[in-house]
């Protein structure tokens, strides 16, 4: 009797030291987190959470884990970054589950304000889209006319080709480049991933096929890929990136003053030389391109 | 094995980051599992002592719910949530808040069914002393649940070990940001597909390693009954 309850004390001194050790750590770096995340120099606004939903390519290329310190030093917000497809982010723009939008597919972009969805919109910064594929480019695209007649070699050579295939901006500019075509691409060699743009070069290197990527995500992944840039330089190509925040009269919840914050801060001269700054492998990933 | 070792390096290492998203992922689980036990344990008896019509349907429905996929439960939510739904006052999502709403949801069948089998494997007997006795149905509710404790902790372990394991609700709900939402799960789901297998490793040893902890813990409260 005494020896059974002598084990049951031992087990019960053990199930609580094991989850002392699993609990306490847990809100030891739980209370970390805000005193450590990011040093604020000013005194923290009212509001000072602000939810930045953006394309998946100002995130994987790091722009913005390089962006948002210098504006939260500045300013004292904390940007809650859901890194989403343009048209996902519009979305939640139009639901008024973010408080400003970083996003590149123009047309989609002005349909949102002429719907009222937006408050400001403005140019901020741009790069180019490019082709990647096998360094051997067994499709030929080099040397294509243009970046539409590029697309259609590689469908007519029934190569693989990796599609976004979530309404993102890459996925819309690449749906033009087929819509330019007359094609409307299908069969074994499309595949639409439906994934963010360094999951989706990732997944062409493995396939040895082709993608439409932005130069940005490029040049951050390229060292963890053995592909190349196949076909670069039309005019078409162009990807211009827009900031856009969420009309406040949508919903009281969003925070207006700190959307209009990131906003200003990203046009201003310190935001623009950031951008400009912000290189990897000595290269420049995104211009900057406000125009007041 | 490259990679396993950069993982190990990472974690013995004291990676800040990788550290909080395990600090991080506990902390939402050990409320979620909170959350889902305080409803669920009750259910659960409740079930077990009730004597009602419509009583196996009611068991059907709960076993069947916790089939139901953590993405379907996550899309469910976030229509609550979502500034434009019904509950988009309270501002849950792409917060904590949602991440562990959700997945006390997603984990309440899965307590309130280990609950009720649980209970089922007591000794008939001490259930039919306490009817005899003439206890109340609120006592008779208490007895129970302190004559099954283990079994209560082992649902509320199961429940832990569900949620800690989920991608579909935290990803869905918390929206993976970075020193807010993050939790092992979406950082796995993230970093293998960009090719970054260190971190994505490493999160996935630890989790391995909550598991059987979970397991054990389990094993032993099964052991006393």
């Amino acid at each position: 009797m005494n020896l059974h309850r002598a084990r049951a004390v031992v087990r019960a001194v053990a199930v609580t030291a094991t989850l002392a050790l699993v609990i306490a750590p847990a809100f030891a770096m739980g209370s970390k987190e805000t005193s450590g995340t990011q040093a604020v120099a000013k005194p923290a606004p009212a509001n000072p959470r602000i939810r930045l939903a953006t394309t998946t390519s100002t995130e994987n290329s790091g722009l913005l884990s390089y962006l948002l310190p210098i504006f939260s030093q500045d300013t004292g917000y904390t940007v809650d970054v859901v890194a989403v497809g343009t048209g996902a982010a519009l979305k939640l723009g139009e639901n008024a589950d973010a408080d400003l939008l970083l996003v590149h597919a123009r047309a989609q972009e002005d349909a949102f304000m002429a719907a009222g969805h937006g408050g400001e919109r403005r140019d901020v910064m741009y790069n180019d889209f490019i082709i990647l594929g096998p360094k051997s480019d067994p499709a030929g695209i080099k040397g294509s006319p243009n970046a539409a007649a590029a697309l259609k070699r590689i469908a007519d050579a029934g190569l693989p080709f990796v599609s976004r295939g979530d309404n993102s901006g890459t996925h819309t500019k690449e749906k033009d480049l087929w819509k330019a075509n007359g094609m409307t691409p299908s069969g074994i060699w499309y595949k639409e991933a439906g994934q963010g743009m360094e999951q989706v070069i990732i997944m062409a290197d493995g396939l040895q096929g082709y993608t439409l990527a932005d130069r940005g995500t490029w040049i951050a992944v390229k060292d963890k890929t053995s592909l190349a840039i196949d076909y670069e330089g039309d005019a078409g190509l162009f990807n211009p990136y827009g900031i856009i925040t969420v009309n406040p009269s949508k919903n009281p919840a969003i925070n207006a003053e700190g959307a209009i914050a990131l906003l200003e801060w990203m046009t201003s001269p310190r935001g623009q030389k950031a951008i400009a700054d912000y290189q990897l492998g000595g290269q420049t990933l995104f211009f900057p391109n406000y125009r007041p | 094995m490259d990679a396993l070792n950069e993982a190990f390096a990472l974690l013995l290492g004291g990676d800040r980051e990788t550290w909080w998203t395990v600090g991080t992922t506990i902390r939402f689980s050990l409320f979620s599992t909170m959350f889902s036990s305080l409803p669920g344990i009750p259910l659960g008896a409740a079930l077990f002592l009730g004597r009602f019509r419509g009583k196996r349907a009611a068991v059907a429905l709960v076993n069947a719910s916790m089939a139901i996929p953590t993405v379907v439960v996550g899309l469910f939510v976030y229509s609550f949530i979502s500034r434009s739904g019904p509950l988009g006052s309270l501002n849950l999502l792409y917060a904590p808040g949602g991440v562990i709403l959700g997945q006390s949801l997603l984990a309440l069948p899965l307590v309130t069914a280990m609950c009720y089998t649980g209970l089922q494997k007591l000794d008939p007997r001490y259930h039919e002393t306490l009817l005899t006795l003439g206890a109340g149905p609120w006592r008779r509710l208490l007895a129970i649940l302190r004559e099954g404790r283990l079994v209560i902790v082992q649902a509320a372990l199961a429940a832990f070990g569900r949620v800690t394991g989920e991608v579909g609700v935290s990803m869905m709900l918390g929206g993976n940001i970075r020193w807010y939402t993050r939790t092992m799960t979406t950082t796995i789901a993230l970093d293998a597909g960009k090719g970054e297998f260190e971190r994505a490793l490493s999160l996935g040893v630890v989790l391995l390693c909550l598991a059987l902890l979970v397991n054990f813990l389990s094993h032993l409260a099964v052991k006393d009954d």
